[in-house]
């Protein structure tokens, strides 16, 4: 994009920096758009699960309805409670929200469509994802309310407990890629299974790795079966409870905008990104982005059909999952993993 | 041009951050500004080309560390007066460790000045190795010619683990066990715990 500015007469430098202001008004639109649209495939997927309707007042098939909720929460008046801590009971939502857009930058709708090629790709969306905490641990404690301190330390030490083996589970791809770059781990992963199929997850070895990975990022954005932060029969709302209109709007968003980034991220990791499912001429016609937002909508419609399904898991089940079941299981996959790629002389 | 405005922005804000980690009155906004400030540090490692060490500088102590460290601020029940209260007793002691810092500093940029060290160029400019990236000039030089420090540190971290480990293990209270057997619990079924029983009416039952 940096050459069709400098082709409009701009210097190198102005030609940069305005594409790459363009790239990121330009992605988190998509983004908020898709996560409008995601909003309301989940309530519809929700109710014909439970033979609901969903919403289909507004626009047709319901489908302005996420619009129209947040048009609702934007007229209506932010409260802050007198107990609050101001400041931080303001910056909490925005953080959430702010950290949920900036991974997206380094991720790859196509070949060569991605706003930052950087060779530090997968340890950037790591430690963007490593500041969600904060969003929750500071509104939950700012509100100055039981429940949402008792929500932000659940989510905390779910995060952070998730994040270790989301970890290990990277490596084991790094180590078959050889990558820490996105572009490149999808293009490691062209005709990786038997010459025809492409994806890491048909190897024996990380499809156990992907079933971590899918189940660590339900925990990870907090969604049901281990959505224990919002758990209404307990917290009322968790974190958000002291929250209203735009700034527990911004919690929505955010949550909504990271669901998206783990289904992505499942998809680029294991499912071959933007490359069609096989190796074959004739399916490279379709666009690469048609692929990867497929398969992306297809791990979201898993989320939301989990939601609809899975009963709560209890707190120590989940700490238990992670901990005693997760974590040693990736760590011998780790082990196990770089063994086999010496033993079969992967790395040369 | 653009190097220098990213890196004043930065620096800036890394030292301002730093003033009002210890100027804030209230801890929990410390520890927000401390965290402010790695954030920041981070950038000013990517402007000198170190990107991984400074992705790992935001997983590790954002991340992690200052989560932590945020949570045990934000348990603890401190009186601020009676912290403030000290402040005259403690004057000594911060005054010797500022001149320790100051020393140091001075000594940092005068053997800076003096040149010797080929890690950066005194313009500011770090040397840059040709088409290597970061993480494998890092792993050729750790798994490489420091293999045995690496290993030893590794070594003394899972010893460090293993201590702490130990000291928050509480031995099992006899007959209190608290233990749960997984397998028992998902084998058990309907049937195992519940019965069905009609009794007649006003009869009650007898399980």
């Amino acid at each position: 994009m940096t050459a069709f500015f400098q082709s409009l007469g701009l210097s190198y430098e102005w030609a940069w920096t305005v594409a790459t202001l363009t790239g990121i008004i330009v992605i988190s639109l998509l983004v908020m758009f898709s996560v409008a649209m995601v909003i309301y495939v989940d309530r519809k997927v929700l109710g014909a699960i439970m033979m609901r309707r969903g919403p289909n007042v507004v626009g047709p098939f319901g489908l302005l309805q996420s619009f129209a909720d947040g048009l609702k929460v934007f007229l209506q008046e932010t409260i802050i409670p007198s107990a609050a801590n101001k400041g931080i009971f303001l910056l909490a939502p925005i953080i959430t929200f702010t950290v949920a857009l900036a991974a997206w930058a380094v991720i790859p709708f196509s070949a060569g469509v991605v706003l930052a090629d950087i060779n530090v790709g997968l340890l950037y969306i790591l430690a963007i994802s490593s500041m969600g905490v904060y969003g929750v641990v500071m509104s939950g404690w700012a509100s100055n309310s039981k429940y949402p301190f008792f929500s932000a330390m659940r989510a905390s030490a779910q995060m952070i407990s998730y994040e270790v083996s989301i970890g290990f589970v990277l490596v084991c791809v790094v180590l078959f890629a050889g990558t820490f770059n996105m572009s490149g781990i999808v293009n490691a992963q062209r005709g990786f299974g038997l010459g025809v199929i492409n994806g890491y997850v048909v190897h024996p070895l990380l499809f156990p790795m992907w079933v971590v990975f899918f189940i660590s990022s339900l925990a990870e954005t907090a969604r049901a079966p281990f959505d224990l932060t919002e758990a209404e029969s307990e917290l009322v709302a968790g974190y958000q409870t002291e929250y209203s209109s735009m700034s527990f709007a911004l919690f929505w968003l955010g949550e909504y905008a990271n669901i998206l980034l783990m289904c992505s991220l499942n998809t680029l990791l294991f499912w071959g990104g933007w490359l069609p499912p096989i190796d074959w001429a004739p399916l490279y016609m379709v666009p690469g982005i048609i692929w990867f937002l497929l398969k992306t909508f297809m791990f979201f419609l898993m989320f939301s059909w989990i939601w609809a399904t899975v009963p709560r898991y209890r707190y120590d089940q989940l700490m238990r999952l992670g901990w005693k079941v997760f974590l040693p299981m990736s760590l011998v996959f780790v082990v196990v993993t770089s063994g086999w790629l010496m033993a079969t002389g992967h790395f040369g | 041009m653009i190097q220098a405005i990213a890196f004043y922005f930065f620096a800036t804000i890394v030292v301002g951050a730093a003033v009002m980690v210890i100027m804030a009155k209230n801890p929990v906004h410390s520890v927000l500004w401390l965290i402010l400030t790695f954030f920041n540090a981070a950038g000013l490692m990517v402007m000198v080309g170190a990107e991984f060490i400074a992705m790992l500088l935001v997983i590790v102590y954002v991340g992690a560390v200052a989560v932590l460290f945020l949570f045990v601020v934000m348990m603890l029940d401190i009186d601020f007066a009676a912290m403030r209260a000290g402040f005259i007793r403690n004057v000594p002691l911060g005054l010797a460790i500022a001149a320790v810092l100051l020393a140091e500093l001075l000594l940092a940029v005068g053997a800076y000045n003096a040149g010797g060290i080929t890690l950066g160029t005194p313009d500011g400019s770090a040397l840059q190795a040709a088409d290597v990236s970061n993480i494998e000039a890092l792993g050729a030089l750790l798994y490489g010619r420091y293999i045995l420090l690496f290993e030893i540190a590794g070594i003394i971290l899972l010893v460090a683990m293993i201590g702490a480990i130990v000291l928050t293990l509480q031995p099992p209270k006899l007959g209190a066990r608290a233990r749960q057997n997984v397998g028992k619990q998902i084998r058990r079924r309907p049937e195992d715990a519940t019965v069905m029983k009609n009794p007649e009416i006003g009869r009650g039952v007898e399980l």
